[in-house]
């Protein structure tokens, strides 16, 4: 992948970072956290990877997105918003009761919203349904979603996993967001779901493991899983809960807390350093 | 009319018929197809049949996730495990985005039998109706289930179907009309209207001869739609006769009963009297004997008319 490719999504993903926190900080409440830890992902997703029509969001042919960890809507709407499936200016009204951008994501209200999502490991499950369905109404669109890592604790997404594999979801990708914190702490102090690659590898399914935030292995996980047959692919991605804000990194108090005025600010303005940085 | 046929039964033969028809029509099934009877339309369209195995949570976000390109899916198992181990998938899954998922949940009710109180769901009305935009029918025999798994099909939306394991007496003549929301009224009475649902329909035209003997006449409404009711059909009534009873194989908290008294409650308050599960698990047995036992049989409800319009 060359230098300039890399340096445009690091410019996209640093603007859906910032959309996420504008939207949390607007509605004064919502989850910044794992929304800035999945921003890079979504950002190869709708930037490279799916095929999608922002002109034509119901497409039936389209590749489909569903984000399981649905608190994490900031980052789903910050990068819909950018890819042009609905006016940036929405996102000032997040989680207000005259806009359509809801809380957690409502594929009703929201054009790009594939499912409505936000009661975990029920996402993971709806993704499984649209893979076989593509499978029985012969199909060539593929699945994509996004678990959280605190999600693998839904005891659904087992059994989620286990129809994946039974079926034969070659044409479903799944990511965690390994970012390793939830709302009371440590994932592994919690309720500890590790090993994540060995449960998913004994459940059938193929395991990639990379850098969340490096754009060229997100890539090549996601072009490795289109080419594996007969195996759903998850791509356990090792990311930064906050990534991208100083005060916000590896801190689970972020999971679900809206910034302030100040720490707005100041998060704004590193992410506005290093887009400029980035030289945009 | 001497034949009797389970209306789960006609379900799974409805499913099997209408697959050719409906050519996006996906069945799902929670390793129960042979007692849900959706094994009939997986031995025709095998390609359109998905096991979900043990794992009905799952089975109804898939049900969700392939409604949502473009499918109807019928997803069944239990009423016990459809309606209550799933509630908050069919809630947020199915209810939420208003998707064309159509749930087939057999064994309702306590004539289940002998597996006993944890199989015989008699919360399931009361679950399902009050889930936003959700229709809830209990068709009470095989030419009206077959009819209205083809309504469910054409209604845009989410539907579930409370089906039963007994075997019942078919009362309605093949191609008769059935429409959502539309109750039938089957007998035509003065003094009193029975108001059944599912099988207690049956029990009702029992209770109907019996008490026109003793002079009374009654009039039988099946409500085979829960949700959205019948409100005209109820005002009328009330306005007609002198009292209503509703039977119902279901706790008397929560459905058919109390959806009728919110009706009569706020439009015409007359007297009335539900006849249902009171509050209390069932316990296996004979079908029959459990009807006796719980109190839902005719007799139960001849005795209840008699008492109302002492």
């Amino acid at each position: 992948m060359d230098s300039s490719k890399l340096k445009n999504f690091a410019k996209i993903a640093t603007n859906v970072r910032k959309n996420a926190l504008t939207a949390v900080f607007c509605a004064n409440s919502g989850h910044p956290g794992g929304s800035l830890s999945i921003a890079d992902i979504l950002t190869v997703l709708y930037f490279e990877v799916m095929n999608i029509d922002p002109k034509n969001p119901k497409w039936e042919d389209r590749d489909r997105f569903v984000l399981s960890k649905g608190h994490c809507s900031p980052a789903l709407y910050g990068v819909l918003s950018e890819r042009g499936f609905f006016p940036k200016d929405e996102i000032k009204n997040f989680r207000c009761v005259t806009s359509y951008l809801q809380g957690h994501p409502d594929m009703k209200g929201v054009p790009g919203v594939d499912m409505s999502t936000g009661s975990l490991g029920q996402g993971f499950s709806a993704a499984c349904g649209m893979a076989i369905s593509a499978k029985i109404n012969k199909k060539n669109y593929r699945v994509y979603t996004a678990l959280g890592d605190g999600e693998l604790q839904e005891g659904q997404i087992w059994e989620a996993a286990m129809f994946a594999a039974h079926y034969k979801l070659d044409n479903l990708t799944a990511f965690v967001d390994f970012n390793g914190l939830q709302i009371d702490g440590d994932i592994t102090k919690v309720m500890n779901p590790l090993p994540i690659d060995e449960k998913f590898k004994a459940f059938g399914w193929n395991v990639i493991t990379i850098d969340g935030h490096n754009y060229e292995e997100i890539y090549n996980a996601i072009m490795t899983a289109k080419t594996t047959k007969d195996k759903p692919t998850v791509i356990v991605a090792k990311t930064i809960k906050g990534k991208g804000v100083s005060f916000m990194e590896n801190n689970a108090s972020w999971h679900g807390v809206a910034p302030k005025p100040e720490q707005y600010e100041q998060a704004i303005k590193e992410l506005d350093e290093y887009l400029e940085k980035l030289g945009a | 009319m001497s034949e009797k046929i389970a209306t789960r039964e006609a379900y799974g033969k409805a499913l099997a018929e209408l697959g050719d028809k409906y050519k996006n029509l996906i069945v799902l099934d929670a390793d129960l197809s042979k007692s849900t009877k959706t094994d009939l339309f997986k031995a025709k369209f095998p390609e359109r049949f998905i096991n979900c195995g043990i794992a009905e949570s799952n089975m109804m976000s898939v049900a969700a996730g392939i409604a949502s390109c473009g499918n109807i899916v019928f997803a069944s198992s239990f009423a016990m495990f459809a309606a209550g181990r799933a509630f908050e998938q069919v809630r947020n899954s199915i209810g939420y985005p208003h998707l064309n998922v159509k749930i087939g949940a057999s064994h309702a009710g306590i004539t289940v039998g002998e597996d006993g109180a944890s199989h015989q769901c008699i919360e399931d009305i009361a679950l399902m109706r009050s889930i936003p935009g959700m229709v809830v029918i209990n068709p009470c025999d095989a030419t009206s289930t077959k009819a209205l798994v083809e309504e469910a099909i054409k209604h845009n939306g989410p539907v579930y179907l409370r089906l039963g394991r007994l075997t019942v007496d078919v009362i309605y003549e093949e191609g008769r009309d059935f429409k959502i929301g539309k109750s039938i009224t089957l007998k035509e009475g003065r003094d009193v209207t029975i108001i059944a649902t599912g099988l207690m329909v049956q029990e009702a035209l029992k209770a109907f001869t019996i008490l026109e003997e003793k002079g009374i006449s009654a009039r039988i409404i099946d409500m085979h739609t829960i949700k959205p009711i019948d409100e005209e059909a109820i005002i009328k009534a009330a306005k007609e006769t002198k009292a209503i009873i509703t039977c119902e194989e279901h706790n008397i908290y929560g459905g058919l009963g109390s959806a009728v008294a919110e009706v009569l409650g706020e439009n015409y308050p007359i007297k009335m009297k539900r006849i249902g599960i009171k509050d209390e698990f069932g316990r296996s047995g004979d079908p029959k004997a459990l009807m006796k036992k719980y109190g839902i049989t005719s007799d139960d409800i001849v005795a209840k008319t008699l008492e109302i319009l002492k």
